[in-house]
């Protein structure tokens, strides 16, 4: 019953909870889903970019979303306007002109929707390496930028005047988001990603007292969400992404009851 | 390196200026280890821009700022923290080092908040947050400490005991410590320089000195100057059981 496709999607699939799952929660703590949102739409651009030159798609669309938060930070320090608008405006235009230059492809046929929408059968033994080779230097290197990360995200002026260098510590947050969102893109696809990032930490921050156990309850959250989604999608022959998306919104309710209860105990 | 090792850290005509509207401007002091220095100056004088000068949080500054050691404990005037993050006051406590636990439950006992240890930040009422700040801040055993209004919101009786930790830990741990208050008593029974700043230096020097400044009375007014001239008087008399006043 179990196809080799499916491990493949199964095994890509815990490879990507494993690192959407601390990340998530800095996302939520940072208030940046729609940051995510952003270089995520940005990855179309990526992808189309890749068939154009026949180039990896997970390092040309990390290379592309990194390309946008660079230009994000100076967009914002050089215009007036909100932080909100200059996301949407690089969002939906990064989105338009990947579109724009698919429609130019007409020598190669493209699966929008898997695109979008995330697709089990496209995840490749490439695509394991990739995730399971890029999930781990994630994790690490955010382990490693962790303190200051973490600090300045509780208060930025006491983690610079205790000499974390929170500067840095952001900018290289940054470049992980884009690579998680590169080694991500075909899993869940480009509109589900930030889903990924933001459904399972949001579970976790409803059952959790400290940073820690959030982390391990968004990682648990985001592990439990594939399984679920991937062997739904098999099941009705949904796709993947949004199969996985859905499973971890069923965690978040279940959660919400949990709350609910531990209210009613206080009472 | 200076030639005085004791410098932590040094003020030479520091200034910054956001939109080139000056916070403050030509700002020079130095703080030496187990010396506290205090600013005073009424509101929007530059003092808590004059310590973030001192922390280097603000870089783009006029003027220098040289800085002879990266182990600082601050406490800031304003602390927005996210209430929504899930963080326990033990949590806090490691924001910016690791700390044995015997080293956390001694600065929070320290400052009297041991029972809340594993209460959430957002829970805690502005005097236990403010206790908790300071913890964090003395519990690293830092080489400066920067102490903005560190006591407010604290109970009067708190208060008092808080200003004798501050001194009592600038002895012990023979760090330097620039505190900013309002309070005028303790400006005098704790500090060894004070700089009265309003946009700029007005007057600096010891605690006596600045009370008998010109324009530190036009700034404060005559009676904030017999205020601190007082506090200094009862430094050389005692009072007897029987009410009597003696001379030292």
């Amino acid at each position: 019953m179990l196809d080799d496709f499916f491990i493949r999607a199964l095994v890509a699939g815990l490879g990507i909870a494993f690192v959407t799952g601390p990340l998530g929660c800095f996302v939520i703590w940072r208030r940046l889903s729609y940051f995510g949102d952003t270089l995520a739409h940005s990855a179309l651009l990526g992808v189309t970019l890749a068939y154009t030159l026949e180039f990896n798609i997970a390092l040309s669309v990390f290379i592309i979303s990194s390309l946008i938060a660079l230009i994000l930070i100076q967009l914002q320090k050089r215009t007036n306007l909100p932080g909100d608008a200059l996301l949407g405006l690089l969002a939906h235009s990064s989105l338009a002109v990947g579109l724009v230059v698919i429609g130019f492809l007409t020598f190669i046929r493209f699966d929008i929707m898997g695109l979008l929408f995330g697709d089990i059968l496209a995840v490749t033994a490439d695509d394991l390496l990739i995730i399971w080779i890029g999930g781990p230097l994630i994790l690490l290197t955010l382990k490693l930028i962790w303190k200051p990360l973490f600090a300045s995200t509780v208060n930025y002026e006491l983690a610079e005047a205790e000499g974390l260098n929170p500067d840095r510590a952001k900018a290289i947050f940054t470049i992980l988001m884009a690579g998680i969102i590169a080694i991500s893109i075909k899993m869940v696809g480009l509109l589900l990603i930030t889903g990924m990032l933001i459904i399972p930490a949001a579970m976790a921050r409803n059952i959790s007292a400290s940073p820690q156990s959030m982390v391990i309850y968004s990682v648990l959250g985001g592990l439990l969400s594939v399984i679920l989604g991937l062997f739904t999608s098999l099941q009705f022959n949904t796709s993947s992404g949004p199969s996985i998306i859905a499973a971890s919104l069923f965690l978040f309710i279940l959660s919400l009851v949990k709350i609910k209860q531990s209210i009613k105990l206080k009472n | 390196m200076s030639l005085n090792q004791n410098i932590l850290v040094k003020l030479k005509q520091a200034g910054f200026r956001i939109n080139g509207k000056w916070l403050v401007k030509g700002v020079s002091l130095q703080i030496e280890k187990g010396k506290i220095v205090t600013l005073i100056g009424p509101n929007g004088s530059g003092k808590s821009t004059t310590a973030k000068i001192a922390l280097g949080i603000y870089k783009k500054i006029d003027g220098e700022v040289e800085k002879y050691t990266n182990k600082v404990g601050y406490v800031p005037q304003k602390i927005s923290i996210d209430w929504t993050l899930p963080l326990r006051v033990n949590d806090f406590m490691v924001l910016t080092e690791n700390l044995k636990d015997e080293a956390i439950n001694e600065a929070l006992s320290l400052t009297g908040v041991i029972h809340l240890k594993d209460k959430n930040l957002g829970d805690l009422s502005g005097g236990e947050f403010q206790r908790v700040l300071l913890a964090r801040a003395i519990s690293k055993k830092p080489d400066l400490l920067v102490l903005d209004e560190p006591v407010q919101g604290v109970d009067f009786t708190g208060e008092i005991a808080l200003y004798e930790l501050i001194k009592k830990i600038s002895d012990e741990l023979n760090c330097g410590i620039l505190l900013i208050s309002h309070d005028l008593h303790t400006v005098m029974s704790a500090t060894d320089h004070v700089v009265c700043l309003n946009g700029h230096v007005c007057c600096s020097g010891s605690p006596l000195d600045v009370a008998k400044n010109n324009e530190y009375k036009a700034l404060f007014g005559e009676q904030a100057s017999q205020t601190l001239t007082r506090y200094k008087h009862s430094h050389d008399h005692i009072h007897t059981n029987e009410g009597e006043i003696k001379k030292n």
